[in-house]
């Protein structure tokens, strides 16, 4: 007897991804997962950040990585890639451009594939296609009839790129021709309707799924968009570090000048998150009053640390006070102390929040 | 007397964050043979739920998970 035929599923941790690994593996296919981590992932990271008193109405939301919960669900192996580095010229350069802000979707797509293909294809790893549970019409920018075969191409995948969900609106692929899967068992959804997917994840017995309110990705995000346009333009390039990104998700971003930015956290769990850079960033705190942690990014003047030690008391508990002390950090010049009246409202200007 | 040999690899993930910390397990163990014992040292919270996660996917063993103060320790058996 043969060995069963093997593929490798793109898994982010929402239900379309899980539902097309699961009807393939349905079908006697050994399946395995893999997940790439671009450093824009909702996932992972800001559950570290968030204060353990977050949640909704149900109580806070369980800090678990959804990949890998969607994994156990299957009951398949997840391969989690570090493509922070790579996944840069993905985001700075894009080809096929930027979606409502700055989600390369299409490139993005592309690029994912190419990625799985490449680890699956290498011979210790014997896969023999790729599955993704893209969906005809569920995004306007990347899942459009005519982007799949771009992403197909493009990725060097062309016909071992199966996307069982809506595989019945697409030529054949080559698992299909070999007989690797039944054609008939998969499916023909499109369109932006979730009610399909429901349906399906309730007849295969699924009855929980992770359902991110606004995707996967921060790069999809007005304000995140914002805050990396802001970045690229202060510092007069497209570029990033991981940290860079990784601040953007944290805090209120105040540039009261193109040369400083305030980072100015807002709870308990981006105060603990921003302790980790104090001794890479001049940073300021008040002591005669309970308040936030603020980092201060870029080439600050000696007049603008009164500003920001203003602009700390004016979101601490000292708000309503005379005066605040706050205790200004230089890691490279030692603490000192500066005792300012709170920044009134009306003194910051909403221009100032990025 | 013999020489006594630490028994234990050890990774040190303190303050990366999730996912990082699960890939720099998920790498180590690549190298590691059936038998083989890692230490991970992190800070994360995330590490607590994930590590246990992965590991669970893909058939190694928890032997010990202890937090203290702000750092994790988990102790994974490679199987």
């Amino acid at each position: 007897m043969n060995d069963p035929k093997k593929a490798v599923a793109l898994i982010s941790g929402g239900l379309d991804s899980m539902l097309a690994a699961k009807v393939v593996m349905d079908q006697g296919v050994h399946v395995e997962g893999i997940n790439f981590f671009t450093g824009f992932c909702v996932e992972g990271h800001t559950h570290a950040i968030r204060s353990r008193k977050g949640g909704g109405p149900r109580g806070p939301k369980p800090k678990r990585n959804n990949a890998l919960w969607v994994a156990e669900q299957l009951g398949i192996k997840l391969h989690i890639i570090d493509v922070i580095e790579e996944y840069k010229k993905v985001l700075l350069n894009p080809k096929h451009g930027y979606g409502q802000h700055l989600n390369p979707c299409l490139d993005c797509k592309v690029f994912m594939v190419r990625k799985a293909l490449a680890w699956g294809f290498m011979a210790e790893h014997g896969f023999d296609f790729i599955i993704t549970g893209e969906v005809i019409g569920q995004r306007p920018k990347s899942q459009r009839k005519a982007t799949m075969p771009i992403i197909a191409k493009e990725s060097g995948a062309d016909d071992r790129l199966l996307r069982p969900l809506c595989a019945q609106n697409l030529p054949s692929t080559l698992p299909e021709r070999e007989g690797w899967v039944d054609r008939d068992a998969l499916f023909g959804f499109h369109g932006r309707s979730r009610k399909p997917q429901i349906e399906l994840a309730k007849r295969l017995g699924f009855t929980a799924w992770a359902q991110p309110a606004g995707g996967c990705c921060f790069l999809t995000d007005a304000q995140y968009s914002r805050k990396l346009t802001d970045l690229w333009s202060a510092q007069g390039r497209k570029d990033y570090e991981l940290d860079d990104i990784m601040l953007l998700k944290v805090g209120r971003h105040i540039r009261p000048a193109s040369h400083f930015k305030l980072i100015v956290s807002r709870e308990e769990g981006e105060n603990r998150y921003l302790e980790g850079y104090r001794r890479r960033f001049l940073n300021l705190r008040p002591i005669s009053h309970a308040g936030p942690l603020c980092l201060v990014d870029g080439h600050p003047q000696p007049t603008d640390v009164e500003l920001a030690a203003r602009v700390v008391a004016r979101y601490s508990q000292g708000r309503e006070a005379a005066a605040v002390t706050v205790a200004a950090e230089d890691p490279h010049a030692g603490c000192r102390e500066l005792t300012v009246a709170p920044l009134a409202p009306a003194e910051l200007p909403s221009a100032w929040h990025v | 007397m013999s020489k006594l040999v630490h028994p234990f690899e050890n990774l040190d993930a303190r303050g990366l964050l999730c996912p990082m910390p699960v890939i720099k397990v998920q790498d180590r163990i690549a190298d590691l043979r059936p038998g083989a014992v890692l230490d991970v040292l992190a800070t994360d919270p995330g590490t607590l739920a994930d590590v246990p996660a992965w590991c669970r996917v893909h058939g190694h063993e928890i032997l010990e998970m202890v937090q203290a103060h702000h750092e994790i320790r988990i102790r994974i058996k490679v199987n």
